[in-house]
């Protein structure tokens, strides 16, 4: 029998490929961890078929020993493309990475049946091919976690442009209702999107109103502070609203100074005096 | 040498900045606008830095310096239509300007320059009887 490069595992592969193939979606198949409803039986059968395709390829000259190879650049792109879609199909990692792991029993059945008659390669195949095999599942398996954290990330972002509205409240006066913690990255996000609308609408008046603002530290404070003095710098004054008893008492009692900026109970009252520094009169239509 | 220009406009001085301002650009400014400022008696100084995209501590400082400056020789200054951009750089720099009137466009500071020598004027006119 001749060996390439003393493994046994390329030829084996090139020879029993269907056999392999079909007793691995048996495998698969059988298996409890089967999930009919998210994956199709005939989506399942290509992605094994085109994993097998591209295995037999990559083991014919690359090195059976590291995955990271050039040769070994299509299995990675193709287990990486299962693995996102699989994510987003809603699997779990352990059933992610199951699906290259499952492959391990059909190639291991075949070659100790191969190769009985010689236990040294065996054992040493043996070896080789649990190696390969774990190094594509738990790449398998970073690709999912990836996705996954982008996933996150991108939600993170979409909060954070959600939690930021400018509203335009009156000609001249716009308004920003803070809800949630402010921390740097929001501050930030914040202070970006009220500058930016400040020069867009020409504003000379915004209300910062804090009423869903749950506690307000020195740090909040401080951010509040600096928001307040971007503004100025861009020629809008601001009034900070909906600052709460509890909230005055811990202001107060952290030492922070807010006497620099006008501070309102409510926004109503805050609305009324921007109305009236803008220059607008409201009265109560008689009847 | 390059020079930013300054405009006379009725009592005022109309100083736009329409380059980005390196050390030695400033300290010229520095030096015209305060001559310019003694020689025409000019009342306000309309400081517009609208295409002003970059901005560095000693810029910043310096803009303050100017502002405190045209006061001793008893000219108001008003800086107009700073980019969102240059206000967050100027205040994560600790420089928050806190002597200089600010507005959103030359319009709007021409108005805030015509009030506050108006309220000036009232206050001069009080204290005379």
């Amino acid at each position: 029998m001749t060996i390439n490069s003393q493994s046994y595992f390329p030829e084996l592969l090139k020879q029993y490929e269907q056999e392999l193939l079909t007793d691995w979606l048996n495998n698969q198949l059988s298996t409890a961890t089967r999930r009919t409803g998210l994956l199709k039986e005939a989506e399942l059968r290509e992605q094994s078929r085109q994993l097998m395709n591209s295995l037999r390829n990559a083991v014919q000259h690359g090195s059976l020993t590291d995955t990271n190879t050039p040769e070994w650049l299509p299995v990675r792109e193709l287990l990486a493309n299962i693995s996102n879609t699989r994510a987003q199909q809603g699997f779990n990692p352990a059933e992610t990475a199951t699906f290259v792991l499952s492959l391990k029993k059909p190639l291991l059945t075949r070659l100790r049946k191969e190769l009985e008659k010689q236990p040294d390669l065996l054992a040493e195949d043996i070896w080789t091919t649990n190696l390969l095999l774990d190094q594509l599942g738990l790449y398998t398996v970073e690709v999912y976690q990836k996705s996954r954290e982008d996933v996150i990330a991108r939600q993170q972002q979409e909060l954070l442009e959600l939690s930021t509205p400018v509203v335009q409240l009156w000609e001249n006066i716009l308004a920003l209702p803070l809800i949630g913690t402010l921390d740097s990255a929001r501050t930030q996000v914040v202070m970006e999107n009220l500058l930016q609308k400040i020069v867009d609408t020409g504003a000379s008046i915004a209300i910062i109103d804090i009423t869903g603002v749950p506690t307000v530290d020195t740090l909040v404070a401080q951010h509040l502070l600096k928001t307040v003095a971007a503004a100025r710098l861009m020629g809008a004054d601001c009034i900070i609203s909906g600052i709460r008893p509890q909230i005055a008492q811990t202001i107060v009692h952290l030492g922070v100074d807010l006497s620099a900026v006008t501070t309102k109970a409510t926004l109503a009252a805050a609305f009324a005096i921007a109305l009236q520094r803008t220059g607008a009169t409201f009265t109560r239509a008689n009847k | 040498m390059e020079r930013i220009p300054i405009l006379k406009l009725g009592d005022f001085l109309l100083v736009t900045i329409q380059v980005d301002m390196h050390d030695q650009l400033v300290m010229t400014l520095q030096d015209d606008l305060t001559e310019r400022i003694v020689k025409t008696q000019a009342l306000g100084v309309l400081m517009d830095i609208s295409s002003l995209e970059i901005v560095d501590s000693f810029i910043g400082r310096m803009i303050g310096n100017i502002a405190a400056m045209a006061r001793v020789l008893d000219a108001e200054t008003v800086v107009v239509g700073m980019q969102p951009a240059v206000a967050i750089t100027l205040v994560e720099l600790g420089l928050s300007l806190p002597g200089v009137r600010t507005a959103l466009n030359v319009d709007s500071g021409m108005k805030l320059l015509r009030t506050m020598l108006d309220q000036k004027e009232m206050a001069n006119a009080s204290s005379a009887r």
